[in-house]
């Protein structure tokens, strides 16, 4: 089985960011850290390659920088990664990454796509529908338990209430949820071994796409302004004179919570 | 914070550290230093992770990395603030196993070379005595041939891993007549004859295990013989340049996150209409000590350069150990007095990071005795 990876490289969360004030785009460091969603898509990956047979693909849209984030997720023991970097990518929006990642994911072949449910970044949410869709795959969205069946794939999907048991053929998509499995450290081999595997550079024109359809063209949106959350209000204080139980349950349903 | 000795794998590496203490050392550490041990589940995880095995040869399944990869891990870890984890993994990694590494037989690697690297055994290096430290020539622990090996009788103190640690190297006399006819020995601690005679109650470092051992006619088979017999003395001073780079590694680890923990704090209490950190005379002196911990870094990284390519640089690495120990020591005390009350507070990182520095200007070298190898070094 050929498993496909999204992993998306963002800048250091560590590290505050920072916005150009005319385009709003979030102004990328050349050292970027794999975003950390990403690990739990790359640890599923390597869960199901250990226990059929395959092989893990990474698959990047973004500015490669020193490709520390590829790497980081090479150095978990994916076997090697496809990044696509392109000036003409500029401006990309959820839409555009899709295209983008989707053409790249098809190029390659692969049984299985894995992608994070939102980043952590751009948080969307909507890149790994809009992949399925354009592949013509069905997506397994919110994947807390996965296994491989005779055919194709089962999962649990994470609901409001519980999970529902989601099952399909071959080729598919996955969305997981962070925190669902426990990402694995990196092994100091795996560092070592990370920088040896093949990675692929691919602008536009490679995948075959046409510049007008990607980019900030191709994104059918457009960011008109960005404005800082607002901070958050001072909660409310009740002093419990033994009553105060009362008071909080009677707080709760007016917030219409229980 | 990238430097010229530094390379992409490198750098991961110390990222790949950092992240691992801030997960699993970080939460857990006030844990430990009231249980004076750092878990063994936690040594193994970071064995099976390839964390021992930095300098182990690449023909022994590790990978052959030099002193800077050693100086990175070190200075990656003291970001935890708990130097008592740290100086429990880096007594493993870069005290007890170079003596191994440098001076084992293939037979003595293939025997406990796997379970080192992967945390199972945990090393230990026993020199000092109550009546030899700095002058480790005045060694009495003897090793007396015996049949097939030799009989071990005498006391170490101060020796870290000692108490929970399960290999041991040992150095003991075994040529009376010479003053430097000193043997290295592996010791394991199930062997009759040894024992624990104390468990040792610390001012820093609590989290790490420290030991008074004793030998009683403990008998060591002769395939247990590190090295040349009488050859010890200069194995002990050859290893001693890899053990002080490590000292100044945590040194310039902890004194960076002690200014770090220091901003954080000023740039945030409040005080005389504005932050602590508005006070010229503390950004001042916080940006002196940051001073410091550069040049300290640029001498810790050059010597460690050195001894990576072969170059005698106990001048060097005497140096930079003596002045990175008095450094830290200097650093941490503003950064303690500027949290004021909270600074002396058990709860706070900083209170501990004090007492954990003190260690570094007596350990490994005492600042003194390192200005002796430096000023023997400089004469006309
Ligand atoms: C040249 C260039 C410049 C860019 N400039 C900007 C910019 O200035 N500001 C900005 O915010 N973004 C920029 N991007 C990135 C791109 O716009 C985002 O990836 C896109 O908006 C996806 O949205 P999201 O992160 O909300 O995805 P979500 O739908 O929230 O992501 C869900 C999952 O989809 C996958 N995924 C999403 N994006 C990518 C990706 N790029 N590569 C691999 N997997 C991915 C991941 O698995 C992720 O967990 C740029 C890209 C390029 C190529
Ligand atoms: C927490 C801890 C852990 C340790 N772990 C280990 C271990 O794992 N293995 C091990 O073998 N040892 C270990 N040691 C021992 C440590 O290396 C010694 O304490 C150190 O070498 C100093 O020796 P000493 O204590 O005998 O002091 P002494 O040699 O008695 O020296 C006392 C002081 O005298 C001064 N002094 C010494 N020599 C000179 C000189 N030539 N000129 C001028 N002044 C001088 C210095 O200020 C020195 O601090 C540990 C010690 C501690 C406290």
């Amino acid at each position: 089985m050929k498993i496909a990876v999204c992993v998306k490289q963002i800048p250091d969360p560590a590290t505050p960011y920072q916005l150009d004030p005319t385009t709003h785009w979030v102004i990328r460091p050349p050292d970027q850290v794999m975003d950390d969603t990403d690990r739990y898509g790359v640890e599923v990956a390597l869960q199901l390659k250990e226990a059929s047979e395959g092989e893990v693909v990474l698959v990047s849209m973004g500015p490669a920088g020193n490709m520390q984030g590829i790497r980081q997720a090479l150095a978990m023991g994916a076997d090697k990664a496809v990044i696509i970097d392109d000036a003409e990518l500029k401006g990309s929006g959820a839409l555009s990454t899709a295209k983008v990642l989707a053409a790249a994911i098809k190029r390659e072949g692969a049984d299985l796509v894995i992608a994070g449910t939102e980043s952590s970044d751009g948080y969307t949410g909507v890149v790994p529908q809009q992949i399925s869709e354009l592949l013509d795959v069905p997506a397994l969205t919110f994947a807390r338990k996965f296994e491989k069946t005779e055919t194709g794939i089962r999962i649990e999907r994470q609901t409001q209430s519980g999970y529902d048991v989601v099952e399909c053929g071959l080729p598919a998509l996955i969305s997981v949820t962070a925190g669902v499995v426990e990402p694995r450290y990196p092994t100091f081999k795996g560092i070592m071994q990370a920088k040896q595997k093949p990675v692929d550079q691919l602008t536009v024109s490679d995948l075959g796409l046409d510049g007008d359809s990607v980019g900030g063209s191709g994104s059918g949106q457009d960011i008109t302004e960005v404005s800082p959350v607002p901070s958050r209000q001072a909660g409310q204080v009740i002093e419990d004179d033994g009553e105060g139980h009362l008071r909080i349950v009677e707080l709760l349903e007016q917030a219409k919570v229980v | 914070m990238r430097n010229i000795y530094m390379t992409d794998e490198l750098e991961e590496i110390r990222h790949q550290v950092e992240t691992f203490v801030e997960r699993e050392v970080v939460p857990n550490g006030d844990q430990w230093e009231e249980d004076g041990l750092i878990p063994r589940e936690l040594l193994e995880k970071m064995g099976s992770l390839g964390m021992f095995s930095l300098r182990v040869p690449e023909a022994r399944g590790g990978l052959g990395m030099g002193e800077i990869a050693s100086v990175v891990f070190a200075e990656a870890l003291a970001t935890s603030t708990f130097a008592g984890f740290e100086i429990t993994a880096l007594v493993h990694t870069d005290l007890a196993m170079p003596h191994l590494l440098r001076s084992g037989t293939p037979e003595q690697h293939d025997r406990v070379l796997p379970a080192v690297m992967l945390g199972e055994t945990i090393m230990a290096l026993a020199i000092t005595e109550p009546d030899a430290g700095s002058d480790v020539a005045g060694i009495r622990t003897s090793a007396v041939k015996d049949g097939d090996g030799y009989r071990l009788n005498g006391s170490k103190l101060y020796i870290t891993n000692g108490v929970y640690g399960d290999l041991v190297v040992v150095a003991a006399r075994t040529d009376p007549s010479e003053r430097y006819g000193l043997s290295m020995f592996l010791v394991e601690s199930d062997r009759e004859g040894f024992a624990v005679s104390k468990k040792l109650d610390k001012h820093g470092w609590r989290s790490s295990d420290t030991a008074e051992l004793t030998f009683t006619d403990c008998w060591i088979p002769q395939e247990n013989l590190l090295g040349t017999e009488h050859r010890g003395f200069y194995e002990i001073m050859k290893n001693f340049q890899n053990e002080r780079l490590i000292l100044g590694a945590m040194a310039v680890g902890a004194a960076q996150k002690g200014i770090e923990l220091a901003l954080q704090w000023t740039q945030q209490r409040a005080a005389f209409g504005g932050t602590l950190y508005d006070k010229q005379t503390i950004r001042h002196r916080l940006a002196m000590h940051q001073a410091h911990v550069d040049a300290g870094r640029a001498a810790l990284y050059h010597a460690a350069w050195l001894a990576e390519n072969g170059v005698d640089a106990t001048k060097e690495v005497s140096a930079m150990k003596a002045f990175t120990g008095e450094m830290v020591n200097d650093v941490l005390y503003d950064c303690l007095q500027f949290h004021g009350g909270m600074g002396y507070m058990r709860e706070s990182p900083i209170e501990r990071m004090v007492r954990d520095a003190r260690i570094l200007s007596i350990g490994g070298g005492a600042t003194e005795v390192m200005l002796e190898e430096v000023a023997k070094r400089s004469m006309l």
